[in-house]
């Protein structure tokens, strides 16, 4: 199989991540509710693992790190635990279900919501912000890039933006973790919300939000916490308050495997690699007869997909008869993102994605492209 | 069961801060280690850093320098 389905979850791992799953899965006691050795054991991988995401997303400390099962659970958290009937929220049509259902709920419950539309290749303007900000605006809720075109929104100017209102800055990191810089110091972000299992390597069922000291997000969920049991509340303090219930130590461990390849083989390496992978099917493809490609290629970095349909055809038929006759895994249909697609016209037909991993090879990409054109025949 | 003696007992309010304790120590070469936390300070759960009452300076100022945040110290005989 040629596997270019990695904007929904990557394939391939490092050989560390799943060598660390087994022996978590042998050695692990629950994180945080013992002190023997089982229990510290599976303490320690979590904390090691907090403090490496703290580094490696520009954040003040590990204590600000929350475990959740990924970016879904992370931005329901983030968007219910901070917005308040009476707020104003901007968001876009770039948004991805996960952010825009929540906010959908929210809507519903008295919080007001602006979506910025984008322009035909799927664009937001940067003024469209400065614009939509009212005096009650509480927050930015943002896709920092876009899982059915690849494009990427500068989320440091978005940042600067926010900062300049005083708005709380939410970042959904889903597509790019792992592979775009992040700093959230930097960039101002206040809340970054992101999943282990796609461009960060590691196994699905991991994830987190990373929270700027000061901002406060009232917990989703309460429950065992492993401390002040006789108290009636859930703690309040940072992770414990939005970690109810047992984390998922062995799959953290695994995350935490992923994170040191990556820090081994370099951020700037991998996205390279997945840059040029990319560029290479777009420039075989931009030019068949027959073929419309979604997105904005003149973007300096861009998330490494390529979203695409041949003629009028379904898109669901195109991407099964890549996989039965190639060989070739890609995601077809709407890929919750429907407000994206509303924008390009592909409401009906779908587009076929083709997201691509540093791990796949010129070869494969050959193979795709032959494919394409033989398809748009 | 174990001869008691003194000892110096620091809590956290989260097990995270206790582990970055354990970890920080661990780095520094600075005595003690996690035990659950004594009854005799709290009937709740949680990890507490248990050291020898001598300690306690190293130990203030690691937490400081590192800035780990830190519940309360206790010398208690356990």
């Amino acid at each position: 199989m040629i596997y270019f389905d990695n904007a929904a979850t990557t394939l391939q791992k490092p050989p560390a991540v799943a060598q660390a799953i087994c022996q978590a899965l042998a050695s692990f006691g629950n994180p945080g509710r013992g002190v023997h050795d089982a229990a510290l054991a599976a303490a320690r991988a979590v904390y090691d693992t907090r403090a490496a995401l703290a580094g490696f997303f520009g954040a003040e400390n590990p204590r600000q790190v929350a475990f959740t099962s990924g970016a879904t659970q992370s931005l329901n958290i983030a968007i219910k635990g901070v917005l308040r009937p009476g707020d104003h929220v901007i968001t876009t049509a770039l948004e991805h279900n996960s952010v825009l259902r929540p906010l959908y709920e929210m809507e519903a419950a008295g919080v007001s919501l602006s979506i910025l539309k984008s322009d035909p290749l799927g664009c937001i303007s940067y003024a469209a912000f400065e614009a939509a900000i009212r005096p009650d605006t509480r927050a930015i809720v943002l896709t920092h890039g876009s899982n059915l075109t690849g494009n990427l929104i500068d989320i440091a100017r978005v940042g600067a933006i926010a900062r300049s209102h005083g708005l709380l800055f939410i970042v959904d990191a889903a597509q790019t973790a792992g592979v775009i810089p992040i700093d959230m110091q930097k960039m101002n972000i206040g809340v970054l919300c992101f999943t282990g299992h796609k461009g960060l390597l590691g196994p699905q069922g991991t994830g987190g939000l990373i929270v700027r000291e000061g901002v406060r997000i009232a917990p989703l969920l309460s429950g065992g916490s492993g401390v002040k049991t006789y108290s009636k509340a859930h703690p309040d303090d940072m992770p414990t308050a939005l970690e109810a219930g047992t984390l998922n130590a062995h799959g953290i461990a695994g995350l935490n495997a992923a994170l040191a390849y990556i820090r081994e083989n370099g951020l700037d390496a991998i996205r390279e690699k997945e840059q040029a992978l990319m560029q290479a099917f777009y420039d075989g493809v931009r030019d068949i007869p027959g073929v419309t490609v979604y997105g904005d290629f003149t973007q300096p970095q861009r998330c490494a997909i390529v979203s695409l349909n041949i003629r009028d055809y379904d898109s669901a038929e195109v991407s099964d008869a890549l996989a039965q006759q190639y060989g070739i895994a890609t995601r077809p249909g709407a890929h919750c993102a429907p407000l994206m697609h509303q924008a390009l016209g592909t409401v009906s037909q779908g587009a076929v994605r083709f997201s691509f991993s540093h791990f796949n090879t010129m070869e494969e990409i050959r193979t795709a492209v032959d494919a394409v054109r033989e398809f748009a025949r | 069961m174990i001869a008691k003696t003194l000892k110096l007992i620091i809590t956290f309010h989260t097990t995270t801060e206790a582990m970055s304790m354990e970890a920080c120590c661990r780095a520094e070469g600075a005595d003690g280690r996690l035990i659950p936390v004594p009854r005799s300070i709290s009937a709740g759960c949680g990890l507490a850093w248990c050291a020898a009452p001598q300690s306690e300076a190293r130990l203030r100022a690691l937490m400081e320098s590192r800035q780990i945040v830190f519940q309360d110290i206790h010398r208690c005989i356990i």
